[in-house]
C-alpha cells in the first residue's frame, strides 16, 4: 500500500499505467496482442510484424497515404520507374508490347542521395576509422544483452548496394523468406542464387556460423548500377512487382548490420536482426521487450519527408489536410504495450491510456457500448462515446472471407451442371447478410466475387452482383429466395435435399479449425443455413494444424477460409482460383483446388496487364466463369472499425500499408486534461467497505468477550 | 541429512527422465514437426521446401526417438529427443524455435512472476491464518457457520471472475490502480497490488477452510485441554499453543509451493499483462515452441522435487523429533 501511495502520489491519476515523467510528452500509446515473431525484413509477413517494422524500414516506394484507389509514390526512390521490356534477344520493346513478346522486364531504381541510417553500433568507428564492434569476441560480449549496451553508434548514407544486399538475403537458406519461392519465378537468377548460398553454407565457407558475406556472391538479376541506382531484371512481364517493392521485403539492409549481428555470441543473447531492426525510417526500435512493451523513438537522422498535400475530396472535410506540407514525423515516441486480453485493452482505451483502438478491439462485448445502428442501417458511435470526443473511422478491408468447396470431392466438387447447381443452391441458402448482422455487428459487406472493394475489377451495385445468388430489384441487390435454391437443388439431383440413393437428407461435412463458444454459435448457424435445404451438415472441428493438413491432402469437403491482399491488384485475389496454384499437388493458395481451363487462360492473359478497360473485360469474364462454377460461397469482405480519441489527428485507415505512424499527430494537452477528468480516484467506497468490515467484526468481538467471561467463571 | 538429500536427488533423475519422455510424447502426439514449421513460418506462401528447410535447421527432420537408418550410437543420438531434451539435465535449456536463449528469458521473467506470487503467498497465508483462527475460536457459533458458508462460496467462484470483477471495481470504477501492465523495479508496485489483492481474496476460501481444520484438530488435543485447565485465556491458548503446533502442516504446505512460485500464474499473468514465466509457458504452448515447453515442464518438475525435499527438511526444523535418514 505504501508503494501504491508513493507511486500514485507522483501520478495525476492513480490508475495511470505510465510513469509520471512521461506525462505531457509527445508519445503515442498503442497495444499489441501477440509477440511479433520476425523483425527481419526478409521474414516479416504478418500485420503485427509490419506494424513495427514498417515504421523503421523504407522500401523504395510507398502507398500514397490519402489517395484512393491506392497508388504508389516514391519513398526513398526519386520516382516510381516504368519497367523497360526486352525480348528474348535482348532487344528493347515498346511500353505497349504484347505480354507474350516480353522476355524480360528491367526496373531501374534511383534512390535519393543523403538519406542516412538510424544511429546504430554496427556503424560505430574509432578515430582511425576502424569499426568498433565488428570484430568482437565472446568475452567482449559478456555484459552486453541489448543493443543499448553498445555505447557508441554511427551512421552512414543509404546506397543502392543496400537494396541489392537485401534482395540477395531473400535467398539465404537460413532465413526462410516466405516470398523466395514466388520471387524465384520472377527475379532472374534468384533460384540458382539460393542454391549457390546453400552450397556455400554446406561447404562451411562461412566466417561466422551461418553468416555469408553476400557482397561476394553476385546475383544475376540484380545489380548495383552506381552509388544511388540499382537494377532488377524480371522474367517476362510482371506489373505487380512494383507493389512488392513497396513491401519491407525490398527495404535496404546494410551489410555492416548483417555482419555485426552474425558475430559469435550475439545470437545467444538475442542480438539478431530478428530482434533489432535497422533502417532509415522515421522511427527506430529502442526497446524490444515483446513480453511487455516495444518502444519506437524518432530517428534523429530521418530524411526530409513531408505530409501529403493532396488526397480525396473528403479529406479536406475530415481535416486530414491541415498538416499538408509539414515535416514528418509529428510524434516523438510510440509505446506499444502487450495487452493480451480484450477487457483490459478496451477499458484502457476508454480511460484514455491508449490513443486508438484497433479494429479487432471492438468485440461483441464492447460493441453495443461503442456503436449503434442508425435508422438508415448505418453505424455510428453511441452518445456516450461521442460525448467523450471519440471518433469512429470505417473502411472496407482489402480481404475476403469465403466458404470453399473442395472441387476434388466426389459430392460437392466436380464441374458437371448438376454439381454446379448444388453449389449454387448452397450459395443462395447461406445467408451472408444474416451472418454479418448476427456475428459481425454489421461489420462486413456480402461478397459478389473474390475481389474486394478498392481493388481494380470490383464493381458495386447491380452491375457487380453475382447473378447466380442475387437478383436486382428496384436497383437494389437482393438475395434470391430460398425456393430458387430448392429448385436448383432438385435439378442437382437432390429433391427436397434428399439423396436419391439413400432417401436420407444429403449429408455434407464442414471442416473448421475454430473451437470455443463463439465458434460453436457460428457453426450452429451454418448448420441451420444448410437445414433450409434439408441438407444435413456435419461439422468436423479440428485444430488449425489438422485443418491445414486436411487442406493440403484435399480431405476437406466444405471449409471456411480467408485471404488478405498483399497488394492492390486483382491478380492477388483471382490467383486463389487459378488451377496451377491449387493446394493439392501444387502446394499453392487455391484451397478449393478449382481448375477451369477458361478461367486459367483468361488469368494468364489478365495477370500481367495494366489496369486498362481490356483488363476489366477479362476480369469480368473470369468472374462470370467462377460465379457459374461456384467453387466458393463468396462470403464477405470485412468492414473495419477503428475508434480513436479526439486528441489523435490525421488518422485515415489504410489497408495496404502500415508505415502510417509518421502521419499521426497528437494534442497532448487535451489528452492530459481528459485523462485526469476521466480517472479521478474514488476513495469513499473503500472507506465504506472498511467501515462495514469493522461493523461486521462487532459480533465476533462480542462472542469473544462472552466466551472469555465463561472461561473465567 | 546430506545422505538423505543426495539419495532424494538421485531418485529425482528417473523421475525427470520420465517427465521428459512424457512431455516429449504428449507434445509430438499433438504436434508434428511439420505443424511446428507451418506455425513458425506463417500462414501465407509456405512451401514444402521452406518447411523441410526449417525442420532441418532446427533438427526436427530426424526420427523422434529411434533412428533406424543411423549406425551405432547415432541410432539414439541422431533423434529429436536426444538433440532437444538431453541437455536439460545439465540445465542447458537451449534455444527457442525462433532462436531466443531460453535461459536468458527464464532468468529475466522469473522476477515478474515472483513479484506477484511471493506477496500473494505471504499475505494470503497471513490472512488465511488470521481468519481461520478467528473461525476456530468462534467454532460452533453462527459466525463460524456463516464464515464457512462464505468460504465455500468464495472457493466456488472461478479466479477469472475475481480478476474481471477486481479490474472492473478497482481500476474502472474506483480508478485506484492500473487495470494491467508492469514496470520493473519499485514502479512495479502499482501494477502488482491488484493481482496480489485478487490472488489473496481468491485464495481465502480454500486456505481458511484448510487452516481452520488444522486449528480445530489441534484444539481437540490433550495439551490444549491441559492449557485451558491451567486457566490460560482462550487467546493465549490459541496463540501460544494451538498456532505453534498447527504451523507444522501450514509451513510444510507453504514450503512445498515456494519453488513453484518461480513458474508463475498462467491466468493472472495473462490478464494483467505481467511478463512472467506463466505467460511465457502459455505463449510457448500456443506457438508450439517445443524448446520452451520442455524447458518449462522440466524446470517445474525440478522445482517441485526441490520443494518436496525442502518440505522434508522443514519437518526437521519445526519438529525436532523428526530425523531424516
Amino acid at each position: 500500500m505504501f508503494f501504491l501511495l508513493a507511486s500514485s502520489a507522483a501520478s495525476a491519476s492513480w490508475n495511470d499505467p505510465y510513469p509520471s515523467s512521461d506525462r505531457g510528452k509527445n508519445i503515442l500509446y498503442a497495444s499489441f496482442r501477440e509477440r511479433p515473431k520476425h523483425f527481419d525484413p526478409a521474414r516479416a509477413y504478418s500485420f503485427n510484424e509490419y506494424n513495427i517494422i514498417a515504421q523503421i524500414y523504407e522500401p523504395p516506394f510507398q502507398y500514397h497515404y490519402l489517395k484512393r484507389p491506392y497508388s504508389l509514390v516514391p519513398l526513398t526512390a526519386t520516382q516510381v520507374p516504368q519497367p523497360h521490356y526486352y525480348d528474348g534477344n535482348g532487344r528493347q520493346l515498346p511500353a505497349n508490347a504484347p505480354t507474350a513478346d516480353v522476355a524480360y522486364s528491367v526496373y531501374e531504381i534511383h534512390i535519393r542521395p543523403g538519406i542516412k541510417y538510424q544511429p546504430h553500433p554496427c556503424f560505430a568507428r574509432d578515430q582511425d576509422g576502424h569499426y568498433l564492434y565488428q570484430d568482437l569476441n565472446r568475452e567482449q560480449l559478456r555484459d552486453r544483452h541489448t543493443i543499448a549496451d553498445f555505447p557508441h553508434t554511427g551512421t552512414r548514407e543509404l546506397v543502392a548496394a543496400d537494396y541489392v544486399y537485401q534482395i540477395k538475403r531473400l535467398a539465404h537458406p537460413k532465413l526462410h523468406s516466405p516470398i523466395l519461392s514466388l520471387m524465384s519465378d520472377y527475379i532472374v537468377g534468384l533460384r540458382d542464387y539460393a542454391q549457390v548460398l546453400r552450397d556455400a553454407l554446406g561447404k562451411g565457407g562461412n566466417e561466422h556460423g551461418d553468416y555469408l558475406d553476400l557482397t561476394r556472391y553476385p546475383l544475376a538479376g540484380v545489380e548495383e548500377v552506381d552509388r544511388y541506382t540499382y537494377r532488377i531484371k524480371i522474367r517476362g512481364k510482371y506489373p505487380q512487382f512494383r507493389f512488392w517493392m513497396a513491401m519491407t521485403f525490398f527495404a535496404p539492409l546494410p551489410p555492416e548490420a548483417d555482419r555485426f549481428f552474425s558475430q559469435p555470441g550475439m545470437a545467444e543473447k538475442n542480438l539478431t536482426l530478428q530482434w533489432y531492426p535497422i533502417g532509415t525510417g522515421p522511427y527506430m526500435l529502442t526497446v524490444n521487450n515483446p513480453n511487455l512493451r516495444m518502444v519506437l523513438e524518432r530517428n534523429p537522422n530521418f530524411h526530409d519527408e513531408r505530409y501529403p498535400r493532396g488526397g480525396e475530396p473528403s479529406d479536406e472535410v475530415a481535416a486530414l489536410l491541415r498538416d499538408a506540407g509539414a515535416r514528418l514525423p509529428f510524434i516523438d515516441r510510440v509505446i506499444y504495450s502487450l495487452e493480451k486480453e480484450n477487457i483490459p485493452r478496451w477499458n484502457k482505451f476508454l480511460q484514455g491510456y491508449y490513443d486508438k483502438s484497433d479494429p479487432s478491439d471492438i468485440l461483441a462485448e464492447s460493441f453495443d457500448q461503442a456503436i449503434q445502428l442508425t435508422s438508415g442501417g448505418d453505424t455510428e458511435l453511441t452518445d456516450s462515446m461521442r460525448a467523450r470526443g471519440i471518433r469512429l473511422l470505417t473502411s472496407v478491408g482489402t480481404a475476403t472471407y469465403y466458404t470453399g468447396f473442395n472441387m476434388l470431392d466426389p459430392v460437392v466438387g466436380g464441374y458437371s451442371e448438376k454439381k454446379r447447381k448444388l453449389r449454387q443452391a448452397i450459395s443462395i441458402a447461406v445467408d451472408e447478410e444474416e451472418r454479418i448482422s448476427i456475428f459481425l455487428n454489421g461489420r462486413g459487406i456480402p461478397a459478389q466475387g473474390p475481389i474486394p472493394p478498392g481493388i481494380f475489377g470490383y464493381e458495386g451495385g447491380c452491375a457487380g452482383r453475382n447473378p447466380y445468388v442475387y437478383d436486382c430489384i428496384d436497383g437494389k441487390v437482393k438475395r434470391k429466395p430460398i425456393e430458387e435454391a430448392r429448385r436448383l437443388l432438385a435439378q442437382a439431383g437432390y429433391p427436397d435435399g434428399r439423396d436419391p440413393k439413400t432417401g436420407s437428407p444429403l449429408l455434407l461435412y464442414f471442416d473448421s479449425p475454430q473451437a470455443g463458444p463463439e465458434a460453436k454459435a457460428v457453426l450452429d448457424w451454418t448448420i441451420k443455413q444448410y437445414k433450409k435445404l434439408n441438407i444435413q451438415l456435419v461439422p468436423r472441428v479440428t485444430d488449425y494444424n489438422r485443418f491445414q493438413e486436411k487442406m493440403h491432402k484435399g480431405n476437406a469437403q466444405i471449409y471456411r477460409w480467408g485471404w488478405g491482399a498483399d497488394y492492390p491488384d486483382p491478380e492477388n485475389f483471382l490467383f486463389l482460383l487459378y488451377g496451377p496454384n491449387k493446394k493439392v499437388g501444387a502446394e499453392g493458395e487455391n484451397a478449393s483446388n478449382y481448375e477451369s481451363s477458361g478461367f486459367d487462360q483468361l488469368f494468364e492473359r489478365m495477370k500481367n496487364m495494366d489496369d486498362t478497360p481490356e483488363r476489366l473485360v477479362l476480369i469480368q469474364r473470369m468472374l462470370e466463369i467462377a460465379r457459374a462454377d461456384a467453387p466458393w460461397v463468396w462470403g464477405l469482405h470485412p468492414k473495419e472499425f477503428t475508434i480513436e480519441h479526439g486528441w489523435l489527428h490525421n488518422n485515415k485507415p489504410h489497408n495496404m500499408t502500415h508505415n502510417t505512424v509518421k502521419y499521426l499527430r497528437l494534442d497532448t494537452e487535451l489528452r492530459a486534461r481528459k485523462r485526469q477528468q476521466w480517472n479521478p480516484p474514488l476513495l469513499w467506497p473503500l472507506g465504506v467497505t472498511f467501515a462495514l468490515l469493522a461493523v461486521g467484526a462487532v459480533p465476533a468481538v462480542v462472542t469473544y468477550v462472552r466466551r472469555e467471561r465463561q472461561v473465567r467463571r | 541429512m546430506i545422505a538423505y538429500i543426495v539419495r532424494r536427488a538421485l531418485y529425482a533423475i528417473p523421475i525427470l527422465i520420465g517427465v521428459n519422455l512424457l512431455t516429449f510424447a504428449l507434445f509430438f502426439f499433438v504436434n508434428t514437426p511439420d505443424d511446428m514449421a507451418r506455425l513458425h513460418l506463417g500462414v501465407k506462401r509456405v512451401t514444402p521446401e521452406a518447411i523441410a528447410s526449417w525442420k532441418a535447421d532446427h533438427d526436427y527432420d530426424k526420427p523422434l526417438l529411434w533412428n533406424s537408418q543411423a549406425a551405432g550410437l547415432d541410432k539414439v543420438s541422431d533423434t529429436i529427443f536426444f538433440r532437444h531434451s538431453l541437455k536439460l539435465f545439465v540445465f542447458d535449456f537451449g534455444r527457442a524455435d525462433d532462436g531466443r536463449d531460453i535461459s536468458y528469458d527464464v532468468s529475466n521473467r522469473m522476477w515478474a512472476s515472483l513479484a506477484i506470487a511471493l506477496p500473494t503467498l505471504l499475505v494470503g497465508v497471513l490472512i488465511n491464518i488470521t481468519v481461520a483462527m478467528m473461525l476456530a475460536f468462534l467454532r460452533g457459533s453462527y459466525l463460524d457457520t456463516w464464515g464457512m458458508v462464505i468460504c465455500v462460496m468464495m472457493m466456488s467462484v472461478s479466479l477469472l471472475f475475481y480478476i474481471i470483477a477486481g479490474q472492473y471495481l478497482f481500476s474502472k470504477l474506483l480508478h485506484l490502480v492500473p487495470i494491467s501492465g508492469y514496470a520493473p523495479g519499485f514502479a512495479a508496485a502499482k501494477f502488482v497490488i491488484l493481482p496480489v489483492v485478487i490472488g489473496t481474496i481468491g485464495g481465502i476460501g480454500a486456505g481458511t477452510r484448510l487452516y481452520r481444520t488444522f486449528f480445530l484438530e489441534e484444539m481437540g488435543k490433550d495439551y490444549v485441554r491441559t492449557a485451558r485447565a491451567k486457566g490460560l485465556s482462550e487467546v493465549r491458548v490459541l496463540f501460544r499453543h494451538v498456532l505453534k503446533n498447527a504451523m507444522i502442516p501450514i509451513l510444510t504446505g507453504v514450503v512445498v509451493v515456494i519453488p513453484l512460485l518461480f513458474i508463475g500464474s498462467l491466468v493472472m499473468e495473462s490478464f494483467f499483462g505481467i511478463p512472467g514465466l506463466g505467460s511465457y509457458t502459455i505463449d510457448a504452448i500456443q506457438h508450439q515452441d517445443f524448446g520452451i515447453v520442455r524447458a518449462m515442464v522440466f524446470l517445474g518438475s525440478v522445482l517441485y522435487i526441490v520443494g518436496l525435499i525442502l518440505t522434508d527438511i522443514s519437518y526437521t526444523v519445526v519438529d525436532p523429533r523428526i530425523r531424516l535418514q
